[in-house]
C-alpha cells in the first residue's frame, strides 16, 4: 500500500462540523466530532451518521460473475435473490480471511461487494486478474460515497429524504432510490448492531445526501459520528474488525464466525477443505467474550490473556464499553476454551486483571 | 488553549506547579482534548521513586491508553483519589480539580520544561 493519502469526498463536510480528522488505511477520515461517548450514545438511543467512504464499492458484472465469486468467497452467492445481501469472506488457501465484506445481488448478473479499504486495491486488482468476456469488475478507490445512518431513529430519518411512497428495503436487503435527485443504492445493514442503512452515492451527490440527512436528522437527536465511534459500537455488537479478529492468519471459524461459511455447496473456493475440517471437527484455536469489570482497566488489542495460570492466547478488540461501563473484549484462545462464565485474566502494565467469559453479543448478556 | 501563567510545561503535554517540597502533576487542556473522555486512569502509589521522563501514569479514554511521562523526578506522596470514581474531572478541570499524582521533587530545577509560551508555540507545529 503507499503512503499517499486520500481525502474522503465528504472532507469539506467534515471540516465544516469541526470534525477532527486522522490517516486510517489511507484515507483521511473523522475519528470524532462532538466527543466519542456521547456520538456512541446518540447512536443507542437515535441516530448516527458515519461516513465509509473509504470503504471499497466494487461492481462484478456480467453472465460469469456469478460462477466467477462463487469460486472465490466462503459465503455461497447462489443464496441470494435479487436485492439480497449477505456477509462473506475471501479467504486464502490456508483458511485464513483475505477479507470480509458484504455481497449484494442487484440482478441476475449484477453483484455489488463492499470491502475494507486497506484491502480495496488488493481485493480489485485479485479480481481483475479473474476479468474475461463473461465478468468485468469495476469500482476503483475514491470513485464513490459511502455513508452510514444508523440507529433506532434512521427509519425514520431516511424516510424524509426518499420521494414520497419509496419503501424503505428491509433487513439485509438493499434497492435503489432516489436521493437528491439521483440514483443511489440503499441496504439496511450497518455495523453497529442497530437497525440502519448504508447509502452509496456518486461523487457528485454524495455530500449532498450527508448533508441532507444531518439537517434532517437533527431534530431526531442524529449526530455526525467518527471512526471512534464506529469501534465501540461495532465490538458491542460482536462484530469483528479485520486486520484484528480476522485476519490472513485467522479463519473465519477461529473468529466465531463459521456460520457465514457454507461448505455444503459442490464448488470450491480458497481454503476449503481446511475450513470444512475445522467446522467438523473444531479448530485448534477459538474467539470467545470477554466482560471486564468496573473499575478495572480496559482489555485492550494484544494484551495476553490467561486460563488457571496459563497462557491461552490474547485480546483481538478490546475497550472499554461505554454503555454498559466496563471493558468488553474478543480474545483468540486455545481450544478446548474456558466455558461461558468461567473466570480468566488479561494482562494490563504486568498486572493480571479478571474477566469473565460471556456473550458475544455484549448488550445482549444479562 | 488554555495554558496557565503559573506552570511549567512537558513536550508530551504533561504540566507541573512547583511548590516549596511539593510538585503537583496532570495533564495539559490540549492533551486532555486530544485524548477525548477519559474513563478510567492508573495512578503511581505514594512511596514510588520515579526519574523526569519516565513513564508513571496511564490515562485511558475508550480509543487508546496513553502513558503519563514523570515532567520531573522525585518521590510520590499522593495520587488523586478523586479520579477513580470520576475520571472525567480530567477533562472537565484538567488544571485544578483533575490533577493526577503529587510528588516530592529532586531537585527544584525546571530548566528541562517549557514556559507556558514555549508550550502554546509547540502546539502551533
Amino acid at each position: 500500500m503507499s503512503d499517499a493519502v486520500s481525502e474522503s469526498p465528504l472532507a469539506p463536510c467534515h471540516q465544516a462540523a469541526g470534525g477532527r480528522m486522522i490517516p486510517f488505511a489511507g484515507w483521511n477520515l473523522p475519528v470524532q466530532f462532538s466527543g466519542l461517548i456521547q456520538e456512541h450514545q446518540a447512536t443507542r438511543q437515535a441516530a448516527g451518521l458515519f461516513d465509509i467512504s473509504h470503504m471499497g464499492q466494487i461492481r462484478a458484472q456480467g453472465p460469469g460473475a456469478l460462477a466467477c465469486l462463487e469460486g472465490l468467497l466462503a459465503n455461497d452467492p447462489s443464496k441470494l435473490s435479487d436485492g439480497e445481501g449477505h456477509y462473506s469472506f475471501l479467504t486464502n488457501d490456508r483458511g485464513g480471511v483475505a477479507d470480509d465484506l458484504f455481497l449484494y445481488r442487484l440482478g441476475p448478473e449484477d453483484f455489488f461487494l463492499v470491502v475494507n479499504a486497506s484491502r480495496h486495491k488488493e481485493v480489485l486488482d485479485g479480481l481483475k486478474r479473474k476479468e474475461g468476456p463473461q465478468v468485468r469488475f469495476t469500482g476503483a478507490p475514491g470513485s464513490a460515497v459511502g455513508m452510514a445512518l444508523q440507529g433506532p431513529k434512521a427509519a425514520k430519518i431516511l424516510a424524509k429524504l426518499v420521494p414520497q411512497g419509496t419503501p424503505l428495503p428491509e433487513r439485509n436487503r438493499i434497492s435503489h432510490a432516489n436521493l437528491e435527485g439521483r440514483d443511489a443504492l440503499v441496504a439496511r445493514t450497518g455495523y453497529t448492531g442497530e437497525d440502519g442503512f448504508e447509502i452509496f452515492a456518486d461523487l457528485k451527490t454524495g455530500p449532498k445526501i450527508w448533508t441532507k440527512l444531518l439537517e434532517l436528522g437533527k431534530p431526531e437527536g442524529l449526530l455526525p459520528c467518527g471512526l471512534g465511534a464506529r469501534d465501540s459500537l461495532r465490538l458491542e455488537a460482536g462484530l469483528p474488525l479485520n486486520g484484528q479478529d480476522l485476519s490472513h492468519e485467522i479463519t473465519p471459524v477461529e473468529a466465531g464466525l463459521g456460520f457465514f461459511v457454507d461448505v455444503g455447496r459442490p464448488r470450491p473456493f480458497p481454503g476449503r477443505s481446511i475450513l470444512e475440517n475445522q467446522k467438523k471437527n473444531g479448530p485448534a484455536r477459538i474467539t470467545i467474550a470477554l466482560r471486564g469489570e468496573v473499575g478495572q482497566p480496559p482489555p485492550r488489542h494484544g494484551y495476553p490473556v490467561f486460563f488457571e495460570g496459563k497462557k491461552i492466547g490474547e485480546i483481538t478488540s478490546g475497550l472499554p464499553s461505554p454503555t454498559l461501563g466496563h471493558g468488553i473484549a474478543l480474545a483468540l484462545v486455545n481450544s478446548p476454551a474456558p466455558a461461558l462464565g468461567q473466570l480468566v485474566d488479561f494482562e494490563v502494565r504486568g498486572r493480571n486483571v479478571p474477566a469473565k467469559v460471556c456473550k458475544r453479543k455484549f448488550l445482549k448478556n444479562k | 488553549m488554555n495554558t496557565p501563567a503559573d506552570l511549567r510545561y512537558a513536550k508530551s503535554h504533561e504540566w507541573v506547579r512547583m511548590e516549596k517540597d511539593r510538585a503537583t502533576v496532570g495533564i495539559t487542556d490540549h492533551a486532555q482534548t486530544e485524548l477525548s473522555d477519559v474513563v478510567f486512569v492508573d495512578l503511581p502509589k505514594p512511596g514510588r521513586k520515579v526519574n523526569a521522563g519516565e513513564v508513571i501514569a496511564t490515562v485511558e479514554s475508550v480509543k487508546a491508553a496513553s502513558d503519563i511521562y514523570a515532567p520531573v523526578g522525585g518521590e510520590i506522596t499522593e495520587a488523586n483519589a478523586a479520579l477513580a470514581s470520576d475520571p472525567g474531572l480530567i477533562n472537565r478541570d484538567p488544571y485544578a480539580n483533575g490533577w493526577l499524582f503529587r510528588l516530592k521533587p529532586t531537585s527544584a530545577a525546571t530548566d528541562h520544561l517549557l514556559s507556558p509560551d514555549q508550550y502554546s508555540a509547540s502546539l502551533q507545529k
